[in-house]
């Protein structure tokens, strides 16, 4: 609640993704009423033909900056945000789509398009902060509802959220998993992601795939050279790095300061 | 003086389990899940991994198929027994505003009667290591204090050793001195195992003998010991505790460090697996509407930057300052803190590092490195 005692109001916009985070809202039906009630979702194209003007107190942005349109779009949303809370990873790292980051984006265009003149897009598919300043950042494909309603609470008693930034292994030990990478050989991104998912992959005996995003000073080329050690190649290791977070640097450095075959 | 020892067949044995549960005793032993042995509840002896051992390597760990026939030919499970007693994450309090003021709703339960069958010294070892953090000082864990006093703990001395294995050179095992209520040893050479077992308390003899125990012969304690002296003679890996704190003070500017921060991953699985690391957090949760709290405890972990957080940052920023400090505490402060090194040596921190970095090794590589720059003798 803000010092005038009116609640405070939120908007949801949405960039280069494919809707899932803000599903993950949606997806709270349990406590859906309840932020209703705590809030005042004043823009939501996705759940509500409510569409109020800023300025917001809170503004969660999912997807990524691809296009001019995007830029300047983002430029005016930061003016209506008191806060402004990135939602996933296409909106904090780049997401899947900054694949093309490291290809000729015209050239796609070409070959994918019928009609190449009616696109207008950027050469590359950049996280929010590369734009403009943002507050905090919740990560994941998709973001976790728990860690959204923690955000949410967190805001409205003036306390910081506990949303932590280590490995992704210390949440899945406290779940008591047997470690995949340890125990089965698979290679598992756990040790430089950060926590939040509440260990999903690994707890299903899958290798996590970083859809969190790496952790506080992740060490991603050490775990890198396990997954080669695992028997892993190099084109597998790449691409266990380069999906839907492979644009941040802690990731990106894999491939690009690896030396050239 | 000399404490009871009996022989016990199987059919003890499997009485032993059956008494613990008229006890009203929740009976936890090392079960096979997920690829790994875990302490999960048992019913029978039936649940006991016979026919399973392990191989134990750095950064790998595989369940094989066993032939012995023994219900105890493996090593340790993935987690010590800091994870049943010094819970990974509990909810301390809830509370809700009434009138103005609040009420608390939630204090933790009463702890339930746990037996653990199956520990093994370096287990016994860290429960005694726990205990003196948790309760030996002037604030005492009521939690762990709650469940540990409940506990009832049949332990198995390790008559072979796993490779990562370096209890020898701590002191801890492979035979365990005490911390148990029952002893275990078994012989599982010929046919049906045999066992031999050591009352280490009131209640063990009481167990023992209402489970048809009967007195060991002398030669049956000449042999396990014998079998604990071959698994101790059998380890490769050892650390020299009382060198440890004069060698983290001569090498705390090592280059050594910067060399195993370069694997470090700051993961913390070292400190989750650690069966003496102890370290909590506190979250406070509140309900959207501000009527309810929460306050929840979590194990914490060194190698996360948070741990070291004050104001204008966290202290520890670097991998290296994070290692450093984990293997200094481990093997030396603790020893001034807490009168013991924090380590047992079960190995589980070698065996469950993703990228398998050997604490061992490591601290030989640090003896080795104050050696070179040490002057030459006169």
């Amino acid at each position: 609640m803000s010092s005038d005692g009116r609640k405070p109001r939120i908007a949801v916009f949405k960039f280069a993704s494919c809707d899932g985070c803000q599903l993950s809202l949606l997806d709270a039906e349990d406590e859906l009423l309840a932020v209703a009630g705590a809030v005042d979702i004043a823009y939501f194209p996705e759940a509500s033909r409510r569409m109020e003007k800023g300025p917001y107190d809170i503004v969660l942005v999912e997807g990524s900056i691809t296009t001019h349109h995007d830029a300047e779009a983002i430029q005016r949303i930061r003016r209506q945000a008191k806060t402004l809370v990135t939602i996933g990873a296409c909106a904090t790292a780049g997401g899947i789509q900054a694949l093309r980051n490291w290809h000729d984006t015209a050239e796609w265009v070409r070959l994918v398009y019928a009609k190449p003149d009616f696109i207008s897009t950027l050469k590359t598919s950049t996280p929010v902060a590369e734009h403009v300043p943002v507050d905090f950042e919740l990560r994941g494909c998709p973001i976790n509802k728990h860690q959204l309603l923690e955000l949410i609470a967190a805001t409205l008693a003036g306390r910081k959220p506990n949303i932590p930034a280590y490995s992704l292994c210390i949440e899945c030990k406290r779940r008591g998993n047997t470690c995949v990478m340890v125990a089965a050989g698979t290679p598992c991104l756990g040790p430089v992601t950060q926590a939040g998912c509440g260990a999903i992959c690994p707890s299903m005996r899958r290798g996590c795939y970083g859809c969190f995003g790496p952790m506080e000073s992740a060490n991603a080329p050490s775990l890198a050279s396990q997954f080669r050690v695992l028997g892993a190649s190099r084109e597998e290791v790449d691409r266990a790095f380069r999906s839907y977070n492979g644009w941040s640097w802690p990731f990106r450095r894999v491939f690009e300061e690896a030396p050239k075959p | 003086m000399r404490r009871k020892s009996y022989r016990l067949d199987a059919t003890g044995l499997a009485a032993l389990i059956g008494r613990l549960h008229e006890q009203g005793y929740a009976v936890y032993g090392p079960r096979v899940d997920d690829d790994a042995l875990h302490w999960r509840r048992i019913r029978s002896v039936e649940d006991l991994p016979r026919g399973w051992t392990q191989e134990l390597a750095p950064a790998r760990a595989r369940l094989v198929p066993d032939s012995s026939g023994g219900l105890f030919h493996h090593w340790t499970c993935a987690e010590g027994l800091k994870a049943m007693l010094h819970l990974p994450l509990v909810r301390v309090m809830a509370a809700r505003r009434e009138n103005g003021a609040f009420r608390i709703l939630h204090n933790p339960p009463p702890a339930a009667k746990c037996a653990f069958f199956g520990a093994r010294p370096c287990d016994l070892a860290a429960l005694a290591i726990l205990d003196r953090v948790l309760l030996g000082d002037r604030y005492v864990d009521d939690i762990y204090r709650a469940r540990r006093e409940n506990a009832f703990l049949v332990a198995v001395h390790c008559t072979e050793s796993a490779p990562t294995c370096f209890c020898a050179s701590l002191g801890t095992g492979p035979r365990a001195r005490s911390g148990f209520d029952i002893a275990l040893a078994e012989f599982a050479e010929a046919g049906e195992p045999e066992y031999f077992a050591e009352a280490g308390s009131p209640a063990g003899i009481d167990l023992l003998e209402a489970c048809g125990a009967q007195p060991a012969p002398p030669e049956m304690a000449r042999q396990v010991e014998q079998a604990c002296t071959r698994a101790a003679g059998a380890q490769k890996r050892s650390v020299n505790a009382h060198a440890a704190p004069a060698l983290i003070d001569a090498l705390f500017e090592s280059p050594h460090w910067d060399r195993v921060a370069r694997r470090c991953l700051a993961c913390g699985n070292c400190t989750m697996v650690c069966p003496t690391c102890f370290c909590v957090n506190y979250e406070d949760r509140n309900s959207l509407d501000g009527q309810e709290a929460e306050r929840w405890r979590l194990w914490d972990s060194c190698f996360s930057q948070s741990f070291t957080y004050i104001h204008g940052g966290s202290v520890r920023t670097s991998l290296k300052s994070r290692y450093r400090q984990w293997l200094s505490h481990k093997l030396a402060r603790w020893q001034a803190q807490f009168g013991t090194p924090g380590c047992t040596g079960c190995g589980r921190c070698i065996v469950w590092c993703p990228v398998g970095i050997d604490i061992t090794q490591e601290f030989q590589e640090l003896q080795a490195a104050a050696a070179a720059a040490a002057p030459p003798r006169e």
